[in-house]
């Protein structure tokens, strides 16, 4: 079992690590004490005290907050798209490129879906304007709800407590 | 999986093969209600072989594999073809007397229970009695309905014995070049059912005594257009399996037969809790909804297909639920998927069960230690009558990869949000590329031979975008790990095709954070044949990605072909030529180095059949991009400009989708202005937030849409076809868009062909037959 410092993990996170390091974190079997670490590193980056629980994206977390210990998904900027189990894009911004002008802002006319099959959905966050998720579905899809984690169980798989309303 | 209990002539000479005097369906009949009851492959609770000894245990295992990797380096010298020799597209495998792998080779581990699927096919459908399993026998077997993914797979299958009795099989699978399909190449369209597409083997003995038999050997060779590759495709599996043979049996010499198949049970219940294990080192449980598309774009003008109810644009559909459950086993369930078609884009449950560890083992469990125990770990569910799991005998399969690399590019999504959520970033993938396109072709070649041709460079696409890194640029496909485009000379030895150039494919990696790896192109013109077809096979009008956590998907494909070039003319004029140099589609630059007369067509219809090609024509061979991780505005400001400088993204998209301020020295470099850039950054972020309406919002106008029936055929058609197989999509599909009770999609409604959706005939209706079922259905 390979151990990493939280330095290393920072470089990780930061896409700084040193590729032999990098190297050994794909090739050996995993540190279990990554979570916690991961955690820790991104939690220094945030200006929010709500605890990080599950980063779902580079900017985009589900956290425990401290004032209630409710499990919510929040932004890195601190907006908030309400309860874990929800599906964070219904409280987002979204641009749908649907048709062949707007695609060509993205790619050339013929390296683009052709929007009678396929479109671009863009979800941004409503404060900051990060893009958080990019669909390409058929016209008609319903949004996508990507992640349902089940939190209780995977503490108890990274041997720690649980937050009180997982 | 099934347990088939009343075979009629069952056991017709029980004992014959089986030390324990059962038949061999019986046996393992035993084994699955053993596995079902305990939960464990077997009933083995413990690993007691293992555990009391484990270097003995680990030494049987380590001989095995070596033996199959090495017998597949030394069978692979003996083909002729690319595809075998220079792109390594065989594998061997080995399994015990159930049919269950034990171990497998490097290479299409695509295969690790193909053959297995065989296996069991003749173990449950009495081959034991008729034709009969005797030492020296060789099986040989290419039927997707049975297992195989799809008909250019051909397998040898070599039961092995001790002291009389049979104690496993080995087979050994190459991708031949051709199986005489109606259209030449090995996964070729046109054809749009099983009777067109290639020959047909369905576990026939084609060999005693370690010698091929010779109506076999007639039979096939004049089946084939290419039967110098595919006699010396034969050759390499024969050898190979032999190889394996003799390592088993001096294995058991030296390590006695009771040690070989209690390891050769105990193999497999350790992988299935290796795959146990891998799951919950790396994964978050939960559930993760995910899905994918491919578009099969039929009416137009350049497939031509021999039935009119097969000219209809349709749409693949395949999402996918996979729940990770708390006792680290999961199920991948494909409820919702669309229906099979008269296409050679159908796979079979089989695809899935043994097929997916080719993508599984470059993630979840990328251990030379993978067999059918990780199946065991697994659920699968494939509904009947989708493209999953067709309910009609009629269906082909030549090209299933089409649709499956589309449908799996969106499994490596779900799995990296489970990796993203962990911290084990440096496994994120975003997807996998559609790799493709397939240039295919046929006629009478340089040599004067007919001849047929798949170029694999598409072996070498782009990869998806890693959470820590780009992807990798023309590297790898996801059903061959070894990723390699082969060498020109090679190709061109092969093929009457002469490079005109090969270059990196600029804008075809998904923008984001990190990029997709890009992929490639070559512009090849036909030279020295004499009657000679091509055609495309790849995704134009969809992506089957989607990029990751706000990356983009990869670019589309489109086709380049071009006739009446004057090219030979050029050549000895010494104008310019079209040399490889066209990155930009919106600029085209190849057709500013044709003659005056050139026939060019440059769209996005990446399917067709085949086309004649004289010399001197051009096609383009484009090899697909991967998709792009995190949001572009991420990027750093130092990779995208050496983006720019090595041609990976052309100026125009990076100053649009990276926000980069940029400008062009005299020599032609290109340079970023850090301090502009951040502020044009935050004024696309502006813009977004502008431009973009609350989701909420913007469901209602949808909906509206829905109500109104808006939307292309081909998107209504995949939508109704879906609903007429799941009651459950339906259902969702209707709550998601508060639709009313009586809203309905029918594709009866849309006004085309629908042959094959309510009448249809399943391979178990013909006499005697028992298919194997491999999954919930």
């Amino acid at each position: 079992m390979s151990t990493y410092t939280k330095k290393q993990v920072k470089d990780l996170v930061d896409g700084d690590l040193d590729w032999d390091t990098l190297h050994k974190m794909l090739s050996m079997p995993k540190d279990i004490e990554r979570y916690s670490n991961y955690v820790s590193v991104l939690q220094d980056q945030v200006s929010w005290d709500d605890k990080i629980i599950i980063p779902v994206g580079p900017h985009l977390y589900i956290v425990e907050t401290v004032k209630d210990k409710e499990l919510v998904t929040k932004c890195r900027c601190g907006h908030g798209f309400g309860d874990y189990t929800l599906n964070w894009k219904l409280n987002a911004l979204v641009y749908i490129r649907d048709s062949e002008e707007k695609m060509n802002q993205v790619y050339p006319k013929l390296m683009a879906p052709d929007t009678d099959w396929q479109v671009y959905r863009e979800y941004y966050c409503p404060t900051c304007g990060t893009m958080h998720d990019v669909e390409v579905p058929t016209p008609w899809y319903p949004v996508m709800h990507d992640f349902e984690p089940d939190i209780k169980t995977f503490f108890d798989w990274v041997g720690l407590p649980a937050p009180v309303n997982a | 999986m099934t347990i088939q209990e009343n075979i009629v002539k069952a056991g017709a000479a029980p004992g014959s093969l089986l030390k324990n005097g059962l038949t061999l369906n019986d046996n393992r009949n035993r084994i699955l209600k053993k596995t079902t009851d305990s939960g464990y492959y077997g009933g083995l609770t413990e690993l007691k072989f293992k555990e009391s000894d484990p270097i003995g245990f680990e030494r049987i295992f380590s001989k095995l594999r070596a033996g199959l990797v090495n017998s597949r380096e030394v069978a692979k010298k003996i083909a002729a073809s690319p595809i075998v020799e220079q792109e390594g597209e065989l594998c061997f495998t080995l399994y015990n007397v159930a049919g269950d792998c034990i171990c497998t080779s490097t290479g299409i581990i695509i295969h690790v229970g193909t053959m297995g699927a065989a296996i069991k096919y003749m173990i449950q459908n009495n081959w034991e009695d008729n034709p009969g399993i005797s030492p020296g026998d060789m099986f040989t077997n290419n039927d997707c309905q049975i297992g195989n993914v799809h008909p250019c797979d051909i397998m040898t299958i070599v039961p092995i014995f001790h002291d009389g009795n049979l104690i496993g099989w080995v087979g050994g699978v190459t991708h031949v070049i051709d199986v005489g399909a109606v259209g030449p190449g090995s996964m070729s369209n046109g054809q749009i059912q099983r009777f067109g597409d290639g020959i047909q083997i369905t576990c026939r003995k084609t060999g005693i005594n370690d010698t091929p038999m010779r109506d076999w050997l007639h039979e096939s060779q004049r089946n084939v257009r290419t039967p110098k590759y595919w006699i010396l495709d034969e050759k390499t599996r024969i050898a190979g399996c032999h190889m394996i043979r003799d390592i088993v049996e001096e294995t058991v010499v030296e390590e006695g037969i009771e040690a070989y198949e209690t390891f050769a049970m105990e193999v497999i219940e350790d992988g299935r809790r290796g795959l146990i294990s891998r799951i919950k080192a790396m994964t978050i449980p939960g559930k993760y909804n995910t899905v994918a598309f491919v578009d099969v774009p039929y009416t137009h003008e350049d497939v031509h297909v021999p039935s009119p109810f097969a000219k209809v644009d349709t749409i693949m559909h395949a999402p996918c639920t996979i729940t990770i459950k708390s006792n680290a086993t999961w199920r991948l369930d494909f409820e919702g998927c669309s229906r099979w078609g008269w296409h050679t884009y159908n796979a079979n449950p089989v695809a899935f069960t043994s097929g997916i560890w080719v993508m599984m083992t470059q993630t979840l469990v990328p251990t030379e230690r993978i067999n059918d125990g990780a199946r065991y770990a697994t659920e699968f569910r494939m509904p009947k009558g989708t493209w999953t799991n067709p309910d009609d005998r009629r269906t082909a399969h030549s090209d299933a990869w089409h649709f499956l690399v589309s449908s799996w590019s969106s499994l490596w999504r779900a799995l990296s949000r489970s990796y993203f959520g962990r911290g084990y970033l440096e496994e994120v993938n975003a997807g996998n590329s559609n790799p493709c396109n397939w240039l295919q072709g046929g006629g009478i070649n340089q040599e004067e031979e007919i001849h047929a041709v798949n170029s694999f460079e598409t072996a070498a696409c782009g990869t998806g975008a890693c959470a820590v890194k780009d992807g990798l640029n023309h590297a790898a496909a996801i059903w061959n790990p070894e990723g390699d485009m082969g060498d020109i000379e090679i190709w061109e030895l092969a093929e009457p095709l002469l490079y005109m150039g090969r270059k990196i494919k600029t804008n075809t990696g998904g923008y984001g954070k990190y990029r997709g790896g890009l992929g490639f192109e070559t512009l090849r013109m036909v030279w020295g044949s004499a009657d000679w077809t091509m055609f495309f096979m790849g995704n134009g009008y969809m992506n089957s990605d989607w990029g990751l956590m706000g990356g983009y998907p990869s670019a589309t494909g489109y086709r380049f072909e071009a006739h009446k070039t004057g090219l030979l003319d050029r050549i000895k004029e010494g104008q310019s030529l079209p040399l490889g140099e066209d990155r930009d589609p919106d600029n085209p630059d190849y057709e500013n180095h044709l003659g005056p007369d050139a026939i060019v067509k440059r769209d996005k219809q990446c399917i067709t059949t085949e086309a004649i090609y004289e010399n001197g024509d051009l096609y383009l061979n484009y090899l697909r991009g991967g998709p792009g991780f995190g949001d572009p505005l991420d990027r750093k400001i130092e990779e995208v400009r050496e983006d720019l400088n090595e041609n990976f993204v052309l100026p125009e998209y990076a100053v649009k989708v990276y926000g980069v301020v940029i400008s062009q020295d005299s020599e032609g470099d290109w340079t970023v202005d850090e301090a502009k850039t951040i502020a044009r950054r935050m004024a696309i972020r502006k813009e977004r937030i502008a431009r973009a309406v609350p989701t909420r919002k913007w469901m209602e106008e949808e909906r509206g849409r829905i109500m109104d029936k808006k939307a292309s055929v081909q998107v209504q058609q995949m939508f109704a076809s879906s609903f007429f197989l799941s009651e459950d999509f339906l259902g969702k599909f209707k709550s998601f868009w508060d639709l009313p009770d009586d809203w309905e999609l029918k594709e009866e409604s849309l006004g085309i062909p629908m042959f094959g959706a309510k009448h249809h005939m399943d391979l178990s209706e013909l006499p005697d037959v028992h298919p194997v079922v491999f999954c919930e259905e």
